[in-house]
């Protein structure tokens, strides 16, 4: 068993590029998505046209720039403008201020701005209108205040517990983690033992005296402790270079990850049994598992928003219930009770793959 | 260009009679295209909240009917303390709280001035901060109603009015955006993959041996290997071009043609690449993880997910060499805004130039020795 399970360990880490990838990747990931990947709205291109040109529209437009989520990118002095600089690209909100303003402000009590957005990005629209809308009417408040027109006022105190920043790197933190698991256990081992097969070794591996059980053994112990050793770098990253905190145990958090890589392994281990070619094993494993992980497991987008089916769908998801898990450790700090079903539905489906796989491994045994 | 003929010939063979390949590469980018589409969504619906009412008078059973009457909010009950309510939040049943202090209408009478509290679970920072908008809206609309109530002579209205109004996507409809998105990543999975896989495989097995001690050049060689998959991934494209009228009705605004001119030059750029890291590998394995590895990092960076402008400038300078992130950006620009060769011009030079460097790249690593 012993020199099996080296063998299999030489095989890994002789290989020096994958090596190279598989621990550069949760790194490279991780950093990406703590620095880079970010919906918050800044330093949006913006264009003016003023049909005005008063004190108070300069003053609302020193407002709107000075705020840090614009950029004046032009004025244009025509309608016509709008169409050419959405189609190049090169604004998204047109703020639109109508003749007289100042003096209809005065006289009317009342003035409108158009806010023309570019909409092919709706949620950035969406959250561009809210910014700039809520930069707008601070400005009108004031007026309002000076000319003491409010009566009464109710004051609304947000407050945003778990992540007070609301930081996208808490978010996609528990993400990143179980796609990770996910690669290095499931596709790693899916197409390690497709290869044996592919090159003929597996049948040499099958007449010596180990049993089909020790070789699965000797192949998924290396990726255990691959998996392992690349959790434990991401989670000192988002501590350390994130500041992410891990309110609950870290001793339990561990735990759980075990049961999922042995989850995810038994999931490489099916795959293998049913692929007869490399290709197919890494197709199958990278349509079939991964983008579903990325889209269906609550990474990114929630789930409660999608079609009711897809909800359904979701929920045989592993990495959903395991995203749930890691969520409420790390941020909220909360112990076993809280998530001992998701748990559960783990350890059944970890139990259900194992059999299943055993089973068809037995039979490509004849 | 007969010896390249052959080439083809021999590798459209191999692809068809591969018969677990053929839904992999035709019927998975369907599904994926048709499931991702409405998973892909930031919007916001149903927010389950609770409520802790110290209060309980007139003006604060309003407010609470207020937020359950709203088509966001999904009213799941009433508790008497904040530390029931924040267990429902641990235990992710409840994603926000609405909290109303003891004399909220006695405040609001005598001070003019009241608080509430809403307390939102802040995990997912987009959602959170839409959740925690959409709340305030509806305190703030509950405060004009009440002023309107008891001083029917006020004008509470803003006098500044802000309109938006929202081009080429009036509904604001999220899949609109997604859909191009999404074409491109498929495309260049199919792609990339088919491509980095193909000539690793031959390695590996050893038939490449063979390819070399022919008279094959070459550029004949590498051009018989990327031209099937650039039929392919454009056959792919057609699909989904397809797919996105009939299933989401989202017509191709500009030019389609312009469209297929643009994908295949940036085709060329991904299979160059999957064909470079093909020549830089020795195994499947090792090339699979390599264009895994490159195109997470291009799929996160290319702004299909998040906004490109909201990227710090040293992403956006990496961008450069992002072939995914422009075509994305041009996709979008032909398909919803009806964008013409002029005004991507600069993106797309960037892209051919890329595809020219990549692809000499490629042919400059192949090696007939080994």
């Amino acid at each position: 068993m012993w020199p099996f399970i080296k063998k299999e360990f030489y095989h890994i880490f002789r290989d020096i590029r994958s090596m190279v990838i598989l621990f550069g990747m949760p790194v490279a990931q991780v950093l990406l998505f703590g620095f880079a990947i970010t919906t918050d709205i800044k330093d949006v291109p913006i264009a003016i046209l003023d049909h005005s040109k008063d004190h108070v529209t300069r003053e609302i437009t020193s407002k709107l720039l000075s705020s840090g989520y614009f950029i004046l990118e032009s004025n244009i002095n025509s309608n016509d403008g709008i169409g050419n600089s959405f189609k190049r690209g090169s604004v998204k909100e047109v703020v639109v201020f109508e003749e007289n303003f100042a003096k209809k402000l005065e006289k009317e009590g009342k003035a409108n701005v158009q806010l023309i957005l570019d909409a092919s990005e709706p949620n950035t629209a969406t959250m561009i209108n809210a910014y700039t809308s809520g930069i707008i009417n601070t400005y009108s408040m004031q007026m309002m205040k000076t000319s003491g027109k409010i009566p009464m006022s109710i004051i609304t105190e947000s407050k945003m517990l778990y992540n007070s920043e609301l930081k996208s790197v808490y978010m996609f933190v528990p993400g990143v983690i179980t796609i990770l698991l996910m690669l290095v256990s499931t596709m790693m081992t899916s197409i390690s033992i497709t290869r044996e097969k592919e090159m003929g070794t597996m049948e040499a591996l099958l007449v010596s005296p180990l049993k089909p059980i020790q070789i699965i053994i000797g192949k998924v112990i290396p990726y255990i402790l691959l998996s392992f050793i690349n959790l434990i770098v991401i989670l000192l990253m988002a501590k350390f270079v994130f500041g992410m905190p891990i309110q609950g145990s870290v001793v339990l958090l561990l735990l759980e990850s075990i049961l999922f890589i042995v989850m995810a392994l038994a999931l490489g281990i099916l795959i293998s049994a049913v692929s007869k070619s490399q290709q197919q094993a890494m197709l199958l494993s990278m349509f079939g598992l991964l983008l579903p992980t990325i889209m269906l497991s609550g990474f990114i987008f929630p789930v409660e928003n999608m079609p009711y089916i897809l909800q359904l769908i979701s929920h045989v998801m592993p990495s959903k219930w395991f995203i749930i898990i890691v969520k409420a450790i790390m941020l909220k700090g909360v112990g076993i009770a809280y998530f001992w079903k998701e748990t559960l539905i783990i350890f059944g489906t970890t139990v259900f793959l194992i059999a299943m796989s055993v089973k068809k491994f037995k039979l490509r045994l004849e | 260009m007969r010896t390249i003929l052959f080439i083809i010939q021999k590798e459209f063979i191999q692809i068809f009679r591969d018969k677990a390949m053929l839904p992999i590469i035709f019927i998975v980018p369907v599904f994926q295209l048709l499931i991702l589409s409405y998973t892909a969504t930031f919007e916001i619906k149903n927010i389950n909240f609770v409520v802790v009412d110290h209060d309980k008078s007139v003006q604060s059973v309003q407010l609470k009917s207020k937020f359950m009457g709203s088509a966001f909010f999904n009213f799941i009950g009433e508790t008497k303390d904040y530390e029931t309510a924040e267990e429902a939040l641990r235990r992710g049943t409840a994603d926000q709280i609405l909290v109303i202090e003891p004399d909220f209408e006695k405040n609001l009478q005598l001070e003019k001035y009241a608080k509430i509290q809403v307390v939102t679970n802040g995990i997912n920072g987009s959602a959170a901060s839409l959740m925690g908008a959409y709340a305030t809206q509806i305190i703030s609309d509950f405060n004009r109603e009440i002023i309107i109530d008891e001083f029917p002579l006020a004008n509470v209205n803003l006098p500044i009015d802000t309109h938006p109004s929202y081009w080429y996507n009036p509904e604001l409809n999220y899949i609109t955006f997604m859909v191009p998105g999404i074409l491109v990543l498929l495309v260049t999975i199919i792609g990339m993959f088919l491509s980095s896989m193909n000539l690793v495989k031959e390695k590996e097995i050893g038939t490449i041996e063979q390819i070399n001690v022919t008279p094959i050049k070459k550029y004949q060689f590498i051009a018989g290997k990327l031209i099937p998959f650039w039929v392919i991934a454009n056959i792919d494209l057609a699909i989904g071009l397809i797919l996105a009228y009939l299933v989401f009705k989202i017509p191709v605004i500009g030019s389609v043609v312009l469209l297929f001119g643009v994908a295949s030059v940036y085709l060329i750029a991904v299979l160059s690449l999957g064909l470079f890291v093909s020549t830089m590998t020795n195994t499947m394995q090792q090339a699979m993880f390599i264009s895994w590895f490159f195109l997470v990092i291009f799929i996160l960076m290319s702004g299909l997910f998040t906004p490109v402008e909201s990227m710090p400038n040293w992403a956006q300078i990496l961008n450069y060499i992002n072939p995914v992130a422009y075509f994305i950006k041009i996709n979008r620009m032909i398909m919803l805004k009806g964008s013409g060769f002029m005004d991507f011009q600069r993106e797309f030079y960037l892209l051919l130039t890329y595809a020219i460097a990549i692809l000499s790249l490629a042919i400059a690593r192949y090696r007939k020795t080994t």
